[in-house]
């Protein structure tokens, strides 16, 4: 069986009979992947957690007739360390994982650059430096951007006059202007569509700043992002409903990544 | 393929964890060529399982009376309350005989990606069975991966604010295993949850 090495971050694990799981993975150079790990759910496993989700993983990997079988693994980025003992970022981050899943629709096939946004989304998300919601929220309008469904926050959807706009269409990939609109538009704030355009490009500043004047603006942001997202998949994602979005103080930076193995002492 | 009740056996068979397509004819083959009696008493055995085995209306234990052998059990601590995923995780802590609490099945681990939340496990029950200030510490005994330790941040959340005595099950090495084979987080783990030697 030929071998083959490739950088990865596991997004969803399926038990396979007794003690083996299928993986799934989306790589640096071959794309989305799916691979069989064996042993991997004996407590004695030698893949420990180096194959749960959130995992960035360097391994190798055999051909095999229908499924590749995982053959080394080693860990690049611990994602899954922090997560497990934050369940907001669990819960954000689990719906980063299937978005990535959904959007890269073929097995196999090359997607850098959904692989970089992902590991960078991921980093993003265990750095304590930002929201979870809002590090969610970018990355869905980013790796919808990626899949070619860039939305438009600026100029009219339909004729492409600079805005602002006041209406939002979800088939109409964005913002439209009155005279282009269409029945069924949302008519979002104004600073809305500017936290979703902020969101898009990255500008945190203005994404802080948007989120403590506006949170009614914020949470219209996230409906319509959501409700984007949900239109481009045909179906909706299952882990989207369970995210926790309740805000809370930043915590410094890494302090997910270094200090989070929430053991709590037998004597405490 | 065979003729229709022998295939169909061989299907059902087949559906079993840990039974292939080979073991599944060998094993049709053996009760084709055994003992009548004894394969109606297997046959019998399968559908008393169906009808008699319930959940504890407690613990969600399985049982096969409405209160499972532990919750009717007097000698077992009423205030220690050890969490689990599954029915089988009781028996895997009860052949240890290191506890002498009692049990709460939670009936899985919170899996947003399965569609699996909070309201989907016995959380509800819990919060319930905990209101009388009977338990006054409960045992997380999740599964040590990403969805149990999720599952347990969560029910922390949930129990401090209650004045609970909350206490996780420590993860480390695998008792028989060679330092140098542990991944990053299992050994982390390990050093954060480091006791004194002299213990
Ligand atoms: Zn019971």
């Amino acid at each position: 069986m030929p071998l083959y090495r490739d950088e990865a971050v596991v997004l969803r694990t399926h038990k396979l009979g007794e003690a083996d799981r299928i993986i799934t993975l989306l790589s640096r150079r071959h794309g989305r992947l799916r691979a069989v790990a064996r042993g991997v759910r004996r407590t004695t496993s030698r893949w420990g957690s180096r194959l749960e989700p959130f995992a960035h993983v360097d391994l190798q990997l055999a051909e095999g007739r229908s499924l590749d079988t995982i053959t080394q693994a080693e860990t690049l980025t611990p994602f899954g360390a922090g997560m497990g003992g934050d369940y907001q970022c669990y819960t954000a981050g689990t719906v980063m994982l299937e978005t990535a899943e959904r959007l890269v629709t073929e097995d196999k096939e090359p997607a850098v650059q959904q692989f970089l946004l992902l590991v960078g989304g991921l980093r993003a998300m265990t750095g304590g430096e930002r929201q979870p919601g809002h590090v969610l929220d970018s990355y869905l309008l980013r790796s919808l951007a990626v899949a070619g469904y860039a939305p438009t926050f600026l100029h009219c959807a339909g004729c492409g006059l600079e805005g602002p706009h006041r209406y939002f269409n979800h088939a109409a990939g964005g913002v439209l202007c009155v005279t282009c609109r269409v029945p069924g538009s949302a008519s979002p704030a104004p600073a809305t569509i500017l936290m979703m355009s902020a969101l898009l490009t990255g500008d945190w500043n203005e994404v802080e700043r948007l989120s403590t004047t506006e949170p009614r603006a914020e949470r219209e942001a996230t409906g319509i992002v959501s409700a984007y997202l949900s239109w481009h998949l045909e179906r909706g994602l299952r882990s989207l409903p369970y995210v926790d979005r309740a805000r809370r103080e930043a915590t410094p930076v890494g302090a997910l990544l270094e200090d989070r193995f929430p053991v709590i002492p037998a004597d405490g | 393929m065979y003729e229709g009740v022998v295939q169909d056996l061989i299907d059902e068979l087949g559906r079993l964890p840990g039974v292939g397509p080979k073991g599944a004819q060998r094993i049709a083959f053996h009760l084709l060529a055994a003992d009548p009696t004894d394969v109606r008493r297997l046959a019998e055995a399968l559908v008393e399982v169906t009808v008699k085995v319930k959940f504890c209306k407690t613990c969600f234990n399985v049982s096969s009376e409405d209160h499972c052998r532990i919750c009717r059990d007097p000698r077992r601590d009423p205030s220690v309350l050890c969490l689990v995923e599954e029915y089988k995780d009781v028996v895997a802590i009860e052949r240890t005989r290191e506890f002498r609490g009692r049990y709460h099945v939670l009936g899985g681990a919170i899996s947003p990606i399965d569609g699996i939340g909070p309201e989907q496990l016995h959380i509800r029950e819990l919060m319930v069975r905990l209101a009388d200030g009977a338990v006054t510490e409960v045992i997380l005994a999740t599964d040590p991966n990403l969805e149990g330790e999720a599952t347990a941040t969560y029910l922390t959340r949930m129990l401090k604010p209650l004045g609970l005595r909350v206490t996780r099950l420590a993860s480390g090495l695998p008792v028989g295993g060679d330092l140098e084979y542990a991944d990053e987080v299992t050994l982390g783990r390990a050093f954060a949850g480091r006791r004194s030697a002299d213990d």
